[in-house]
């Protein structure tokens, strides 16, 4: 191996890192504000990716109709439980409104849009507005009744979920894969290294989500008070922090972060309707070597997993995948020599 | 008195009730019309469909049940297909998990298999079943022959870490190595994989007179332009699973001259004149494509008219023989296509025999190379 193939794996390697780290970084969040292992995350990588193919392709995606569906069953949900609470007339519909509004607009929006062939931003804007509401909504319909169970189940919850998204994922986009075009489609030449455009997106997209994602947790009171959440549910609770709006709130950044994830990537390689899953894994080896607790471990072990992954396929490509998710061994035992067990989880 | 006519009665009616089961030939088919595996099940059923209700003035009955792609359940339906049904003939499945699980059962019952998937069971073993797709060996053979032609040396592989990987890669090693082609290098990678760039640069800097890519449908593309955007400038070839349009949708301008092999079933009309399926997979594409629309012909929809040429060709023989229903007929419907000998079928040139239960010829594969975005025939 020379200077220039060492290059080369590397770029390769915190590239895809650079895309792990969104989903660890989401991963993080929603377990220490929910405690749940959410590890459907790297569905929504595949709905990003296959949403902006379908509607490059001047079709409808099916997530828009998903979408409708989804709404209009957390609506129902709520129009329920509400009529038991005995809430008014007018507390019901201001519910269904704030349920719908986004859902809606956004679906009816794509729908419009779809055969209009807008340019490709304007696209991308608009599977992300269709995407990121679904966090909220999978929240909503799986996991918040059942907040206050155990992590265990909390993670076969999430195991379920998974296997649903990914069936629909097929029945919506179908079995065919699709890759999209560069967003920016230029490339610099440094000698045998090639910077493709895709990549510098991908690397300033994730640096500028970190960046904000930080001031958000500082300097915001939402972002204060998951934080609050994070550390301490019941405490925050006592201090009026609604621990079900941190929910929600942590699942609506994770799938605007997983649907972002799969904009950046879908350019890079071909994206099926379960490619999602083997990403949003790598993401939570990522998640474990934090401790699913730090965001700037979790971003070291993004880059380690890409760098991993990158190097490993060079040496050995039959044994890749084993490398990558056999570095979870060491990574547990190290934490739990440093981390004796705790209580609380 | 009384008993006496109620005997009478019963045994004349189990009589109506075994002359109309001896009368017809029961087929069970067991297909994955639902889960991962229903691209491939549907079109089969959608052929079965257009069967004509009688073969050789038979009545044929085809019993369609779906396996979810799931082995138990093929297993469940093939306990039926023997038990319940009492069938005489059992097609499928089209996944090879399934069609694979449900062989030992198809052999219990002494009743004949043919698998709509390339089973890997080892000669001998496989005495009840018959595959109708290709063998990787007859796909191989087109392509080693044009490497041969074109003077490559050295070949490099790229392929699924799965089963098709791995098969092919056995295969290819072998063909090559009795060509006197060396394979220098194989790499692998996975579909879902976001990157190639690694197997790539290693590759290139091997740098093979030819690199085989082994992928599937949409998959077959990604590997392709790593290997391009590496810079590498030596001959692409892509196997059978790769010979969709989705090549040419994903991969654009980079898969240009690539060649692939295929069967001759799903690009009947490209065929050569001498090609000796040509006549077949022109008579199943426009039939099938006239029932379901233009372009939806199917690789496992031909195999369902392909089980339909075995039926006419064996169905004489066998009622010969025995009746249908009985285990003797089952016997010697499995005999008949055992001995049936040359026979064209729209995927190719046909040729059972007691060793060989894969059976297809060199005759069958086909080389097309990719020009101006389309498949063409290579001579």
């Amino acid at each position: 191996m020379d200077a220039s193939i060492f290059s080369i794996l590397a770029l390769d390697g915190l590239t895809n890192g650079a895309v792990y780290a969104l989903l660890a970084l989401s991963i993080v969040l929603v377990f220490t504000v929910t405690r749940v292992i959410y590890i459907p995350q790297g569905e929504y990588v595949a709905f990003g990716a296959l949403t902006l193919a379908l509607l490059q392709a001047g079709k409808v995606p099916g997530t828009a109709w998903f979408l409708l569906i989804l709404a209009g069953l957390v609506a129902l949900i709520e129009f329920v439980h509400g009529l038991r609470q005995h809430h008014g007339a007018r507390r019901l519909l201001t519910d269904a409104l704030r349920t719908l509004a986004w859902p809606v607009v956004a679906s009816l929006l794509a729908i419009w849009a779809a055969p209009r062939g807008y340019p490709m931003l304007v696209q991308a804007l608009l599977t992300l507005a269709l995407v990121t509401p679904f966090g909220s909504l999978i929240y909503r319909i799986a996991f918040e009744s059942l907040a206050d169970a155990s992590v265990l189940v909390l993670l076969i919850i999430s195991v379920g979920v998974h296997f649903a998204l990914v069936g629909l994922g097929l029945f919506f986009f179908g079995a065919e894969g699709f890759r999209n075009p560069s967003f920016w489609d230029v490339r610099f030449n440094a000698g045998a290294l090639s910077l493709s455009g895709q990549a510098i997106l991908i690397f300033a997209v994730t640096f500028a989500l970190i960046v904000a994602l930080a001031l958000f947790f500082e300097r915001t009171l939402r972002g204060k008070a998951l934080r609050a959440t994070a550390i301490n549910r019941l405490g925050a609770r006592l201090m009026g922090i609604s621990s079900t709006g941190a929910g929600r709130l942590s699942f609506t950044l994770a799938a605007f972060f997983g649907a972002l994830a799969g904009l950046l990537i879908g350019p890079t390689t071909t994206i099926f309707y379960d490619s999602g899953f083997l990403i949003g894994l790598k993401g939570f080896v990522a998640a474990v070597f934090a401790g699913l607790s730090s965001f700037p471990l979790a971003l070291a072990g993004s880059l380690g997993v890409g760098l991993l992954e990158s190097f490993g396929s060079f040496w050995a490509s039959s044994f890749k995948e084993v490398i990558v998710f056999g570095a979870i061994l060491p990574v547990l035992l190290w934490r739990s020599l440093r981390d004796p067990h705790d209580e609380e989880h | 008195m009384k008993t006496f006519i109620k005997t009478t009665l019963a045994s004349a009616v189990m009589l109506l009730a075994s002359a109309h089961a001896f009368a017809d030939v029961n087929i069970g088919i067991s297909l994955s019309l639902t889960g991962p595996g229903s691209g491939l099940g549907i079109p089969m059923q959608n052929e079965f469909k257009l069967w004509p209700k009688t073969i050789d003035g038979e009545k044929v009955n085809l019993i369609i049940l779906d396996d979810a792609t799931d082995p138990g359940k093929g297993v469940a339906n093939a306990r039926r297909f023997v038990t319940q049904d009492k069938v005489d003939m059992i097609i499928g499945s089209c996944i090879t998990p399934v069609a694979a699980a449900i062989a030992p059962v198809a052999a219990e019952a002494k009743t004949v298999q043919l698998a709509a998937a390339p089973v890997g069971v080892p000669p001998g073993a496989d005495h009840w079943l018959f595959r109708l797709p290709q063998g990787f060996n007859v796909m191989a053979h087109p392509i080693i022959e044009n490497m041969k032609k074109q003077g490559v040396k050295t070949i490099g592989f790229l392929g699924y870490t799965d089963a098709y990987g791995e098969l092919w890669l056995k295969e290819i090693t072998k063909d090559a190595e009795a060509a006197g082609i060396k394979v220098v290098m194989a790499e692998r990678f996975a579909r879902t994989d976001t990157s190639v760039t690694p197997q790539a640069l290693k590759l290139v800097s091997a740098n093979p007179d030819a690199i085989l890519v082994v992928a599937s449908g949409s998959g077959a593309a990604m590997p392709e332009m790593g290997l391009v955007e590496r810079g590498y400038k030596g001959k692409i070839y892509q196997t059978h699973a790769a010979a969709t349009p989705d090549l040419v949708r994903i991969g654009g301008k980079e898969v240009e001259g690539t060649y692939v092999v295929s069967g001759p079933a799903v690009i009947a009309e490209q065929l050569p004149d001498s090609h000796p399926s040509k006549k077949l997979a022109v008579d199943f594409v426009q039939k099938y494509e006239a029932a379901y629309g233009p372009n939806s012909r199917n690789q496992f929809a031909a195999h369902s008219y392909d089980a339909r040429i075995v039926l006419t060709k064996v169905l004489p023989v066998a009622l010969k023989k025995a009746k249908p229903g009985t285990p003797e007929f089952r016997a010697a419907l499995r005999d008949a296509i055992e001995g049936m000998g040359r026979t064209l079928f729209s995927h190719g040139v046909m040729d059972w025999s007691a060793t060989d239960h894969w059976g297809y010829t060199n005759e069958t594969g086909v080389l097309l190379k990719v020009e101006n975005g389309k498949f063409v025939v290579v001579n």
